[in-house]
């Protein structure tokens, strides 16, 4: 089963431990979590289901293709690691 | 009168208490945060509107002296795919404005980018208003300058009928609902725009509403802050007239209403569109007390030289009793008066740049 792991960042607001999830695709796994977890999704998502715009999602440790539709494949050993964009301020 | 102010920046929700000594900080929330929102309700309930930047817009609740919970934030529908021309986003970006509803339980959220949410279980859950987000009309709402995108910055609801309600929009004018938001008008005429060309500078629709604020004892007096001048209604926003007394400036974003009489009304004036700073580099006050027919300039314990705070338009504050009024700058200054706007003091404190001030209900 794919594993998510989520930014340290996110600790200031909720609790976000690594956790391991079913889902044939990044939607589904996302979708695993904020199942258990439901304010966490307006985190990640905006309010369409796509990734917020400075939110990046990489599996494998390559950037996601889908941003939109959260169509990209994962692999039960994969590993997915949700993080923020920079930005100055 | 309130002795608890809450002051929203952009990087923390200051909570300030009325001491023997003057006003301290009583409280640090949410730091490194910026706060976009804030109400403090009867009872001891206060909310704060985050806009956490990657992570989305979010609404927090305190109960008394206990401790935040996140609630749920406004989330757009889903858009349909034939409202794929829509020039606005379906996404939550900011909540900009925070009212009782009037009735146990109800908010209003007022949005970036234009919607307007209602809750009935105190936060816990929203609807978008659909009459007013649907209306074919809003596809002429403009965004502003740093949001660009429409946003409601103000909501009115009438004290003597919670299904009387008036919004204020960055761009697109004031809108009236007389049944609880199932439908919606756009009311302003007398305004005008010097920036539009000439055939659209009366066209409702093209007012940049900066603020709105209403004498809670005489619900039908507004005042409005305009981005081209000060503007007063006796009609509940129907009908607008210009106060041409105002002055150092006829710019600025903010005003506050007396809460009892009709005729006294705060702005914090400053030099327009290019610059954006106080004229002469002096923050003042305009205070009217008479409907606006004069303005009375006031400085005493405000900055005289090499001052260049703006403040934003929801960051004047008054108090139910009318005595107490508070703003904050985007330079992070903080003023607080206790007669009236007479003279002002500064609490001992260095602050972020400031977005919002409200005193709490009592």
């Amino acid at each position: 089963m794919p594993q998510i792991i989520f930014t340290r960042a996110l600790e200031r607001f909720l609790a976000t431990p690594a956790v391991t999830v079913e889902g044939a695709t990044l939607g589904a796994a996302l979708a695993a979590v904020f199942a258990a977890r439901p304010v966490l999704r307006g985190y990640v998502l905006d309010d369409q289901g796509g990734l917020r715009r400075h939110v990046a999602v990489y599996l494998n440790g390559q950037p996601v293709a889908d941003r939109v539709g959260l169509s990209d494949p994962v692999g039960p050993r994969d590993e997915i690691y949700v993080f923020q964009a920079l930005s100055g301020g | 009168m309130s002795d608890r102010l809450h002051v929203g920046t952009r990087k923390g929700l200051f909570e300030l208490a009325r001491r023997d000594r003057g006003w301290e900080i009583a409280g640090v929330h949410f730091l490194g945060d910026p706060v976009t929102a804030v109400l403090a309700q009867q009872g001891g309930e206060v909310y704060a509107a985050l806009d956490l930047g990657h992570f989305g817009a979010k609404l927090w609740r305190r109960e008394g002296a206990g401790s935040w919970h996140e609630m749920a934030a406004p989330v757009y529908p889903p858009k349909p795919q034939d409202r794929g021309d829509d020039p606005h986003p379906w996404s939550l970006a900011r909540i900009w404005a925070l009212e009782p509803g009037g009735v146990a339980g109800r908010l209003w959220a007022g949005t970036m980018p234009g919607g307007l949410f209602r809750s009935d279980d105190g936060g816990a859950s929203w609807a978008l208003n659909e009459a007013l987000w649907l209306m074919p009309e809003r596809r002429q709402w403009e965004g502003v300058a740093g949001g660009e995108q429409p946003g409601i910055s103000t909501v009115l609801v009438d004290p003597r009928d919670p299904d009387d309600i008036r919004i204020g929009v960055s761009i697109a004018g004031v809108w009236a609902s007389r049944d609880g938001g199932a439908s919606w008008r756009l009311i302003n005429r007398g305004m005008y725009n010097e920036y539009m060309p000439p055939e659209r500078r009366e066209d409702p629709i093209t007012q940049d509403i900066h603020r709105l604020a209403r004498c809670a004892a005489h619900p039908d007096i507004l005042w409005c802050q305009h981005h081209n001048g000060v503007f007063r209604s006796t009609d509940a926003g129907a009908t607008w007239h210009e106060l041409t007394a105002i002055r150092p400036a006829k710019f600025g974003f903010a005003v506050a209403a007396h809460p009892c009489d009709p005729q006294t009304a705060w702005f914090v004036p400053a030099v327009k569109d290019e610059r954006r700073v106080p004229v002469d580099a002096r923050v003042v006050v305009a205070r009217t007390r008479d409907g606006g027919a004069s303005f009375e300039v006031l400085s005493r314990g405000l900055p005289q030289r090499h001052a260049y705070d703006l403040v934003l338009r929801h960051a004047l504050a008054v108090d139910e009793s009318g005595e107490r009024l508070a703003f904050g700058s985007t330079t992070g200054g903080l003023w607080l008066s206790e007669d009236g706007g007479e003279s002002w003091t500064m609490p001992e404190a260095r602050l972020p740049p400031i977005a919002v001030v409200r005193f709490a209900l009592h």
